[in-house]
């Protein structure tokens, strides 16, 4: 490992930095595999947990190197970047708060400091003194790395979990012959009822559907967003030939539209599933007729 | 060409006549003044024979803008005065989205979900009992 010369020119702190963690890898990881963060990580053999640790005092000395303490962004960090998101995730799993993570990622700080003042004790106060805050800046800089990885994979999965959300929670049921039906459940924004127009027209040209049910039992509040947009999808479907039909208004949602002052009165509304559905029948013309006691029709 | 048939003319869009119903279908890209001499034709042929009903399909068509939603509009409501319906079928989706977006609604017009359904409502009496497919917008 190349030292640097006590020549003329004294090291910079990143630089004794930087000689330190060379210096001591093995050291600062063999400590770092007791502390908790490590531990509860790697817990299939101390082995893994110090060469984990040396990865990432490798990367810190790589930044050091780079003279770029402050940087989150610096080079260095991108090797151990998903190692940091896996500890981060494995300790949110754990049930921490991401206060607590990052707490368990200071304490990762006094292990280091120690061995350095022990390293440094005979140099002058003053140069241990700025290589001690070089260290401190370095860590707090990887604990920055670490919760703004961790923060970007949560952000990554709310995406998709939002891309999932809008795919399943769509499903267009045929109820009859000619009949569909979408139950709505949940809020209603606009890239979802986007959606959901879309499917349902698609589905009333897919079944030659002649009627369209939209039950939104399901959807807690109605306001005048979500009106607006069960209109905009009756009047689609009209346009296509279809009857919308809107069944599943619960008594409060009701009176919020009443109070609202919400004009559905181009819509055509049911109270319940059931009712939507004995309308549409209704319209095709087709009865459904219980079977008489002891005919043949029973089942 | 005998006289039962609308000869193809450049910048007409074709009117098929069966029985006594028109039959027209767009397709693809229709040019304003094409749509214009459409709703002159139209208006004409209604008035020189006795027609009940014109069906515009527009399976084929993948855009409407305002400019042609307002012209269906006015041909409905021109043959309307003829004493004719007219009804527009095989609006897809995606033009039924843009439609409501826009914020034409077209709500005097009757629509069905094909050039069937179509026919089968201009084949019932002019006090249609409602059956599905079909929309009339009256109250």
């Amino acid at each position: 490992m190349p030292q640097h010369e006590t020549g003329a020119t004294p090291p910079t702190p990143a630089q004794e930095v930087r000689d330190f963690l060379w210096r001591r890898s093995e050291q600062i990881a063999q400590r770092w595999a007791d502390e908790p963060l490590f531990r509860a990580v790697f817990t299939v053999s101390r082995e893994e947990a110090v060469e984990a640790g040396k990865a990432v005092v490798d990367a810190l000395a790589q930044v050091a190197d780079s003279q770029r303490v402050e940087d989150p962004d610096a080079a260095g960090f991108t090797g151990v970047r998903e190692q940091l998101a896996r500890m981060g995730a494995a300790r949110s799993r754990a049930g921490l708060s991401a206060t607590q993570v990052s707490s368990e990622l200071a304490a990762l700080l006094p292990p280091v400091e120690n061995l350095l003042v022990a390293d440094l004790e005979q140099e002058e106060p003053e140069r241990l003194r700025e290589a001690s805050t070089a260290l401190s800046v370095l860590l707090g800089t990887l604990r920055l790395v670490a919760m703004q990885t961790a923060l970007s994979e949560i952000q990554a999965l709310t995406d998709r979990q939002r891309l999932q959300l809008l795919e399943v929670a769509t499903p267009v049921i045929k109820l009859w012959d000619g009949i569909v039906a979408v139950p709505l459940i949940g809020t209603l924004d606009s890239a979802r009822s986007q959606v959901v127009m879309e499917t349902l027209l698609n589905a009333v040209v897919d079944q030659h559907a002649r009627f369209a049910i939209l039950d939104i039992t399901g959807v807690p509040t109605v306001d005048s967003l979500v009106a607006q947009h069960l209109m905009k999808t009756v009047a689609a479907a009209r346009l296509m030939g279809a009857e919308c039909v809107v069944s599943g208004i619960r008594p409060a949602i009701a009176q919020t539209i009443v109070h609202l002052g919400l004009d559905l009165g181009t819509v055509k509304t049911r109270a319940g599933l059931a009712d939507a559905l004995a309308y549409c029948l209704h319209e095709l013309g087709t009865n459904i007729v219980a079977a008489a006691p002891g005919g043949a029709g029973r089942r | 060409m005998s006289g039962g048939f609308s000869r193809p003319m450049a910048g007409h869009v074709p009117v098929l006549r069966l029985g006594d119903m028109l039959l027209v279908t767009l397709q693809g890209a229709l040019h304003d003044s094409m749509a214009d001499q459409l709703q002159q034709d139209l208006a004409e042929t209604i008035v020189g024979s006795r027609i009940r009903g014109v069906v515009i399909d527009i399976s084929g068509v993948e855009m409407i803008d305002s400019f042609l939603g307002r012209v269906l509009a006015e041909i409905a409501a021109q043959t309307e005065l003829l004493a004719a319906r007219t009804v527009v079928a095989g609006m897809r989706p995606a033009v039924a989205i843009t439609l409501v977006e826009l914020g034409l609604t077209l709500p005097g017009l009757r629509t069905a979900l094909t050039t069937e359904a179509a026919m089968e409502l201009l084949a019932q009496p002019i006090v249609p009992v409602r059956t599905g497919g079909v929309r009339e917008e009256s109250p």
